[in-house]
């Protein structure tokens, strides 16, 4: 498969005041062509950073930005920032949490999509118009042309979303990056935003980067999962091998402490323990290994490499558990 | 390669107490020192606040190192240059400057200073219960507020000096009548805001009655705007003292702000500037410092600015 | 059943926006809550699940309606009762973040409740009766002197659970209480909730909007939409058989973190947005989303009734 972007050993760091956030610390993912990929974690863990530094919109500083992020086979933290103006937008397209602040209160909805066409693919503005209409109704928005004219404030909180659906993807983007998109919805909005989305991917064949939380959405509409602890990822797979033959404690972890509408109410729900580390002072090994049923003496000062799981390429995972000398666990829990 | 190094031995299980528990890395800091961390950064603001320490000290302690007393007249040595004598001249009745000057000093402070305390407690109170009880209490204060504010203050303080004796109990009076109306408006802003957060809903779950719930929630949250209002507060006062008094308003001979000085000295600035130039200085450094101040007390205090 | 703890009846809270329009957040629920027991409100935002909640611990006056504890109308008592009332009926809050005053250390905001109700006889005793329910909520008894900021969302949401501890309450309403926290987190502040509820006999009424969290922890749940109650059942028996469609919606729209489940299973997507409550539609206020609206919903309102024993749904074309 034709790899669309490759990010080798990304690190991000932030000045603060009584040290330095080490918010991603070496991270390596690839996106292949109309790819859904989901980077899930906690707040906190540097998913998010690490998706604004795909796009470059963390400034910097306070922002210390290392590594390499190859995008169509160019570098993007070499780019400058006329460059980058002309890759965001029509290269990457992105979707915010929150609808409400992310669109500009002053232009119409139109105007917001229009701005992008005419700027990046030198439109007339009747095509552009023509373009945005369209595009509002591939986001199924009803009434598109007369929505055109109207502000974001007339939009209810689903259509903002889809609103900015229609900005990110107007260019044609090989590339969207969806942080939290629906998290500030309703689930039966929730429900429209991802079905919008998973219906673009197909049509337009564009790769997906779904920032999220809720491990719910990532069953739903990822083909890839890349779990993130702590500034690090600690496993990556397919959706099918993340969900269902979870290596790493913290997959683990996560899966169990999710009660699902068909558990039994007796069962208990198993929750991790404790709370994230200071990423001020990351811990030199394993950063899971405070909150790990299975931490072993070697987890306090060795930091686990991400490794193939039964050399299986496509699915790894960054655990002691996995090397020889470590005892099999007594029982495998089930997920 | 750190793979040689290990030994089965390290694969061991780590018990509870091995693992390192939940440590809270960075110190205990309460929000009016993390307040104080960042002023300290802000040189601008220090320097500020050196300087006002600094004229507050010798406005105090001034005239006991002072050589001569404000009010002692020499006619024999009227309107003389700064000597080692006179350290700043002295004036048309031969009273010595420097003397003079740390007196004046002194007035304008006090109304300052005494104008911004009353603004501070009519203001928090009338706002605090303005923002709190809102609805028809908050219409009829606020109408009374907008009232006040609409008659030009200049002419108020002006009739009031005239009915009462010029003196610097009356200025107070005077600039306080509608000087509070900001900080009440203030201080009715930021309760407003503050009395739908989900602290102020806990302690009403409680039990908690509208003044615990006033002077231990509302007020201390609304302290950085207040601190602020103050700081910025005292400058206009002695502003506003210093224009009565060029007014000939102010405070009566032999007792002096630097206002008065101003105004005595104007009369024969191009012959004897230094008269002017001491009181001159000294309230355009004091102004300075409190906008400096103030502004620096505001970006420290301005939660926006938190992270 | 035993004898109902909180009985909630007609309970109806409307917001006087000016200009003639009026926001009814909550419009005529009733429903009961016996001891012991947890009963779950779901509902999209909007639905007035919150305002139920602060309307039924008379953080808000109702606007008609009553709600008795223990047999008493809360809405009529003044002076001591009042005062044991708020005792009895505690809140955990939704945004830990917001709901610890920030200037105070944690030993006060805790030693607050004691205060009021004068609990704790002397600085000593009071400093005693923090630390123990700081321990009582898993956190460490040393950091009573920080403050808020200085812990974490879930540990925060364990200090506010403390707090309404502190009067040793008999109900406490958790509006939203784990919707702000992270995945991991949110598990253990629901076992510290439910063990809690063991140790204590206490008795929850829990808002959210968070489905699986609802049914894991509910005995019963109501569903509400637009300030009103659309179904209420057995937690298994609402999630098992939906008998209002908005249920059915509800449920279908929750993803469910398993690629086998999500590649299988039929949705149903709700077309539309949540109409305004300030304006709602006439007849069944579902009906402009509804996949299964006739005429008569556009006219004729439906009822809450009992579909099945225990299980009430306000639909003409409810099916069990």
């Amino acid at each position: 498969m034709e790899r669309l972007l490759e990010v080798n050993d990304l690190r991000v760091n932030f000045k603060v005041r009584g040290g330095t956030v080490q918010a991603v610390r070496g991270v390596n993912f690839h996106i292949n062509k109309g790819e859904a990929v989901a980077i899930v974690g906690e707040s906190g863990c540097g998913k998010s950073v690490t998706a604004q530094t795909l796009m470059r919109l963390i400034p910097s500083p306070p922002a210390m930005t290392s590594g390499s992020i190859m995008f169509k086979g160019q570098e993007i933290l070499s780019k400058t920032a006329k460059e980058m103006e002309n890759i965001r937008g029509k290269e990457m397209g992105m979707i915010f949490q929150d609808p409400m602040t992310s669109l500009n209160p002053t232009l119409t909805i139109g105007r917001q999509i229009t701005e992008g066409l005419i700027k990046h693919q030198n439109m007339s503005a009747s095509a552009a118009r023509a373009r945005a209409i369209e595009m509002l109704s591939l986001v199924g928005i009803p009434n598109p042309a007369a929505r055109f004219n109207q502000y974001p404030h007339e939009f209810s909180g689903g259509m903002r979303q889809r609103g900015m659906i229609a900005i990110a993807l107007a260019c044609n983007p090989s590339l969207l990056i969806a942080d939290e998109p629906t998290t500030a919805l309703d689930v039966t909005i929730q429900a429209q935003i991802l079905r919008v989305m998973k219906d673009l991917q197909e049509r337009m064949g564009t790769s997906i980067i779904l920032i999220t939380h809720d491990l719910g959405v990532v069953a739903d509409i990822c083909d890839r999962v890349i779990v993130m602890y702590a500034g690090k990822v600690v496993e990556s797979g397919t959706k099918w091998e993340i969900f269902k033959n979870p290596k790493h404690p913290y997959t683990k972890g996560l899966l169990r402490s999710v009660p699902r509408l068909d558990q039994r109410k007796d069962e208990p729900l198993i929750p991790i323990f404790g709370t994230p580390p200071d990423l001020i002072k990351p811990p030199a090994g394993c950063s899971f290994c405070a909150r790990c049923d299975e931490a072993m003496r070697v987890c306090i000062d060795n930091d686990p490499e991400l490794l193939p799981v039964d050399g299986n390429e496509s699915h790894t995972s960054a655990c002691w558990m996995a090397h020889p000398y470590a005892k099999p666990a007594k029982q495998e829990v089930s997920v | 390669m750190k793979e040689q190094t290990l030994t089965p031995s390290d694969f061991e299980k780590l018990s509870q107490d091995e693992k390192q528990g939940e440590i809270v890395v960075r110190e205990s800091i309460s929000a009016w020192k993390d307040a104080w961390l960042r002023l300290k950064t802000n040189r601008m603001a220090m320097i500020s606040l050196w300087i006002l320490a600094f004229i507050i000290l010798v406005t105090i302690f001034g005239q006991l190192i002072a050589t001569h007393d404000y009010r002692t007249q020499d006619l024999q040595s009227t309107n003389m240059a700064p000597s080692s004598d006179h350290w700043f001249g002295t004036d048309s009745l031969g009273r010595d400057m420097f003397s003079r000057t740390w007196m004046g000093s002194g007035i304008s402070l006090q109304v300052g200073i005494y104008a911004a305390l009353v603004d501070l407690v009519v203001g928090v109170i009338m706002g605090g219960i303005m923002g709190y009880f809102g609805g028809k209490v908050d219409e009829v204060l606020n109408r009374f507020c907008e009232i006040l504010y609409s008659i030009p203050s200049l002419l108020v303080v002006i009739l009031l000096i005239v009915v009462m004796e010029p003196s610097m109990f009356t200025i107070i009076v005077a600039l306080s009548i509608t000087g509070w109306i900001n900080m009440a408006w203030i201080v009715r802003g930021q309760i407003m805001q503050l009395k739908n957060q989900e602290y102020v809903l806990a302690a009403r779950s409680l039990g908690a009655g509208p003044s615990r719930i006033l002077l231990k929630h509302l007020i201390p949250n609304a302290m950085g705007p207040i601190i602020v209002t103050i700081t910025m507060t005292v400058p206009n006062a002695i502003f506003a003292e210093a224009f009565l008094s060029f007014l000939g308003l102010g405070v009566q001979s032999p007792a002096a702000s630097l206002g008065t000085l101003i105004n005595d000295a104007i009369k024969a600035m191009t012959v004897y500037p230094w008269r002017m130039l001491f009181p001159a200085t000294l309230i355009s450094l004091t102004m300075l410092c409190f906008n400096i101040f103030g502004d620096g007390l505001r970006d420290a205090l301005d939660p926006k600015m938190k992270k | 059943m035993s004898e109902p703890l909180v009985k909630v009846n007609n309970l109806r809270k409307f917001f006087n926006l000016g200009g003639g329009n009026i926001l009814k957040a909550v419009n005529e629920i009733d429903f009961s809550i016996a001891k012991g027991e947890t009963v779950g409100v779901v509902g999209e935002s909007g639905c007035g699940k919150s305002t139920a909640g602060r309307t039924i611990l008379r953080l808000y006056e109702p606007t008609s309606g009553s709600v008795t504890f223990n047999g008493e109308d809360i809405y009529k008592l003044k002076g001591a009762k009042l005062k044991q009332m708020r005792r009895d009926m505690q809140m955990i809050f939704q945004d830990p973040y917001a709901s610890l005053n920030p200037r105070m250390t944690i030993t006060d905001v805790i030693g607050e409740a004691l205060d009021i109700h004068g609990l704790a006889a002397s600085r000593a005793e009071r400093k005693r009766r923090v630390e123990d329910l700081l321990d009582l909520v898993g956190l460490n008894p040393d950091h009573a002197t920080r403050y808020p900021h200085e812990f974490s969302g879930g540990q925060r949401q364990r200090i506010g659970i403390a707090r309404a501890l502190a009067v040793d309450p008999k109900f406490i309403i958790a509006d939203e209480p784990i919707s702000a926290l992270d995945v991991s987190i949110q598990a253990q502040v629901v076992n510290l909730m439910q063990d809690l509820q063991r140790k204590m006999g206490l008795t929850y009424l829990f808002i959210a909007h968070d489905l699986s969290m609802v049914k894991h922890i509910s005995d019963r749940v109501a569903v509400m939409y637009l300030g009103k109650i659309v179904e209420l059942a057995e937690s298994s028996e609402l999630y098992g058989s939906p008998a209002h469609p908005y249920t059915r919606a509800l449920l279908s729209a929750n993803p469910i973190p398993d690629p086998e489940i999500e590649a299988t299973r039929e949705r149903i997507v709700l077309t539309g947005d949540l109409p305004s409550p300030i304006n709602p539609p006439s007849g069944c206020q579902f009906h402009t989303r509804c996949p299964m609206a006739t005429d008569k919903c556009k006219t004729v309102e439906p009822k809450l009734v009992e579909v099945k024993k225990g299980h009430y749904a306000s639909c003409h074309y409810a099916s069990v």
